[in-house]
């Protein structure tokens, strides 16, 4: 094998890879094969590194020199300068590892300084289609203990002990469920990573499932021999192609080396992993929908009980655990419960990977320990809101969660907490947002999100819903009353109670949440008929400002008649007859047209 | 509805679906994987791809019909030469995706969901990409643009026009 001074890690996760790192990474090989140096430095892709803001990301080591929005035109610059001759191109370097004297290390830049990575340990630091890199980072050894040291009981008390709950959203307790399916008697028991990540706005089961792969394979396993399952299946968005390869190459390669498959470690275990696609259905992320997709059916959810653990695909006992979930899993078996305890809070121990998004200045994907405040969160890691504009919310839990405010930056977030002011973990999606977005818009947003993936089984969450969307319909369009909002906020208990499964019972959350917190919003809707953030467009006004050169272009081309005004003199709009149809701001000349 | 299949013409595209479908025949829940290779192989679901699907499986075609009309992803009517899709996640949306969408829109003089006369455009609106650092993001084909704002689409749709 050969033994390189230096690597050069290309980041070629989904959101690096749109911005051309592929190219990048070429051109680092060519150049880098030109100056002959291709024996002793070795270009390398890995998965998501986490700072989506600044990619396409380049790292290279041993310095650990971090280089940001890379350019096919930086690269020859780079070789010449870092690699042949030792010295880091300063400029092209993320702006703050270079803004002192000294250059800072990576895990001391405010973006990673508070981050704890433990399902992320991986990403970003290995090339994740290549086995070896895993088993170099002590893959499979945690596979290779339970089989050889452990029983299967032993196994699920030091799960249970460590207090990891499942990071899909609920927060039940991981161990618990194992010991249910372990219980259950059955000939046949299957293993289910769930991988239809269903939050609209969030990437984070997509990023270990492109960075470390290997990881989340690793622990089906073990969860197979923990409660005596010999069949998995990997329940993959088709919209993943990065993810479904990275998967399949894996699979591949654990199967030649013996780690997937018969008699694993020589024992008397078999476990077989295949993987299934969804097909863009929101409510297959829910476990009974889930399972009657991977069934080949149409994935509608039903009653629980009976639980998945006891009856689930085809009938048989069934565990079925998130991505990140069991990606925390081979490091809680070597390094022991007390060690994931130190991480988080008491009641929720280790830690939770989070993507950053909407209006702040680090996008990216944060894996933080349990207990933080948003406000560390959003401030310190996050940096804020770009543009100096003003901090207004922060959406946890996609479509099931709700809208926090300045009131709850300092609440710790943990499963409680964040159950308890409205929202909810959920898997892990963070979007922030300014002053510049209107609440009722994004109340509706997510609403029309939840009446489109309604698999439509129970009449609530199908036709509750609806009526809901259709009142926020009115609300934007100025025909909302006041009364609407009771009405509103009676259906939405309605529907959170009588519903049958989880997408239903909190699809109403996120509209709770903004009347809760934003009334004043909702009200300036329905009484004033006004957008304060003006974004609903039907509540825009067109106004005519004094840059009107009084030109008459506008007069002529509105379809209405709707302005007025004589040759150099200023025009005005008539409110009455305006159809906002924004044909007159794109003929003046003069900007002297603008929506308020 | 869509023009129908020419079954004679598409019959090397059978085979190969045939040939998938004996391939997997000892796994559970055929289904699903089954309508993905079709759809891989001919582009979208026709009723007579559904049909012969429900005979090869022994599943109805009434059943057939619903799974595939269940999954978004699931088209039973073709596609036009180049797919847009625009992002309508969470972080897109509140930075704008909206204005995107609206703006294809009237520029393809089509809606969400439709083809242009030509069969030149589909129009769709997606979930997260997985690159929220550069919202609001459309994807066409297998390109990535990001950063958007209204006014860059023309200068975009134009480089698939000709
Ligand atoms: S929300 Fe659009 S890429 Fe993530």
């Amino acid at each position: 094998m050969n033994i390189y001074r230096s690597h050069v890690l290309v980041c070629g996760g989904t959101g690096c890879s749109s911005s051309k790192s592929a190219e990048i990474m070429e051109k680092f090989q060519e150049k880098i094969e030109e100056v002959k140096l291709d024996k002793e430095v070795q270009v390398l892709a890995t998965g998501c590194f986490g700072l989506c803001e600044e990619g396409p990301v380049v790292i290279i080591y041993p310095e650990g020199s971090f280089y940001a929005r890379m350019t096919v035109d930086r690269v020859d610059e780079i070789v010449e300068e870092h690699l042949l001759k030792g010295r880091v191109v300063r400029k092209y370097l993320y702006r703050e590892s270079a803004k002192e004297e000294k250059l800072k290390a990576l895990n001391e830049v405010d973006f990673y300084k508070k981050q704890e990575r433990v399902a992320l340990r991986n990403c970003g630091l290995i090339n994740p289609e290549d086995i070896n890199e895993y088993i170099a980072r002590d893959g499979y050894f945690a596979l290779g203990k339970v089989l050889t040291e452990m029983t299967p009981e032993e196994v699920i008390n030091l799960i249970k002990d460590s207090g990891l709950k499942g990071r899909g959203g609920a927060g039940f307790s991981t161990g618990m469920k194992w010991s249910f399916a372990a219980a259950s008697k059955s000939d046949q028991k299957y293993i289910i990573c769930n991988a239809d990540e269903g939050d609209p706005g969030a990437f984070m089961d997509r990023s270990v499932l492109e960075g470390d792969p290997h990881s989340v394979l690793e622990a089906m396993a073990i969860a197979g021999y923990a409660v005596g399952a010999s069949k998995g299946f990997v329940y993959v968005r088709a919209e993943y192609p990065i993810a479904v390869h990275r998967l399949e190459i894996a699979i591949k390669q654990a199967k030649e080396l013996g780690l997937i498959g018969n008699n694993l470690f020589n024992r008397a275990f078999d476990f077989d992993i295949e993987i299934r696609l969804g097909a863009g259905a929101f409510v297959c992320g829910e476990e009974t929908a889930l399972m009657q997709s991977i069934e080949g059916k149409r994935g509608m959810s039903r009653n629980k009980p009976p639980f998945p653990a006891n009856k689930g695909l085809w009938g048989k006992p069934t565990i079925i655990n998130n991505v990140e979930t069991l990606a925390n899993i081979p490091q809680i078996i070597l390094n022991g419960p007390e060690w994931f305890k130190s991480f988080g809070t008491e009641k929720s121990p280790g830690t939770k990977v989070f993507a950053l998004g909407g209006k702040i200045n680090n996008t990216g994907l944060v894996e933080v320990p349990m207990g933080i405040t948003l406000r560390e969160v959003i401030y310190d890691i996050g940096g804020g809101c770009p543009n100096g504009k003003e901090f207004k919310a922060v959406q946890t839990g996609g479509p099931s969660g709700g809208c926090l405010t300045n009131l709850h930056l300092d609440t710790p977030i943990d499963y409680e907490n964040l159950t308890a002011v409205g929202s909810m973990m959920g898997s892990g999606g963070m979007i922030v947002m300014d002053e510049d977005n209107c609440m009722v818009d994004i109340a509706r947003f997510f609403l029309d999100f939840t009446v489109d993936e309604s698999c439509g089984k129970c009449t609530p969450c199908r036709e509750g819903t609806k009526r809901m969307l259709e009142i926020l319909d009115r609300i934007t369009e100025g025909k909302g009353t006041i009364e609407d909002l009771d009405r509103l906020e009676r259906l939405a208990l309605n529907i959170k109670e009588t519903s049958l499964c989880g997408l239903g019972q909190t699809a109403p959350n996120p509209v709770l949440s903004t009347i809760r917190y934003f009334r004043d919003e909702y009200e300036a809707h329905v009484n004033e008929k006004r957008c304060p953030s003006g974004v609903c467009q039907s509540l825009l006004k067109y106004i005519i400002t004094m840059d009107c050169k009084g030109c008459t272009k506008c007069a002529r081309i509105c379809p209405t008649g709707a302005i007025e005004g004589k040759v150099r003199e200023i025009h005005i709009i008539d409110q009455e007859k305006c159809i906002k149809c924004g044909a007159c701001v794109e003929t003046c000349t003069f900007h002297a047209i603008i929506k308020k | 509805m869509s023009r129908g299949l020419d079954v004679r013409a598409n019959e090397r595209h059978f085979v190969e679906l045939k040939d998938y479908i004996e391939s997997i025949r000892d796994s559970q829940g055929l289904l699903m994987q089954t309508l993905h290779k079709a759809q891989e192989i001919f582009g979208y679901l026709p009723i007579e791809v559904q049909k012969f699907i429900s005979s090869e499986l022994d599943i109805s075609l009434a059943e057939v019909y619903g799974v595939t009309t269940f999954y978004t992803q699931f088209n039973i009517e073709p596609k036009g030469k180049h797919k847009i899709g625009v992002c309508l996640g969470t972080a897109c949306y509140v930075k704008g995706a909206r204005s995107i969408l609206d703006q294809l829109a009237k520029e393809l003089d089509i809606e969400v969901g439709q083809t242009t006369a030509d069969n030149l455009f589909t129009l769709e609106a997606t979930r997260c990409l997985g690159c929220c650092g550069l919202a609001p993001v459309i994807m066409i084909d297998q390109d990535v643009y990001g950063k958007l704002e209204a006014n860059n689409i023309p200068e975009i749709l134009a480089k698939y026009r000709d």
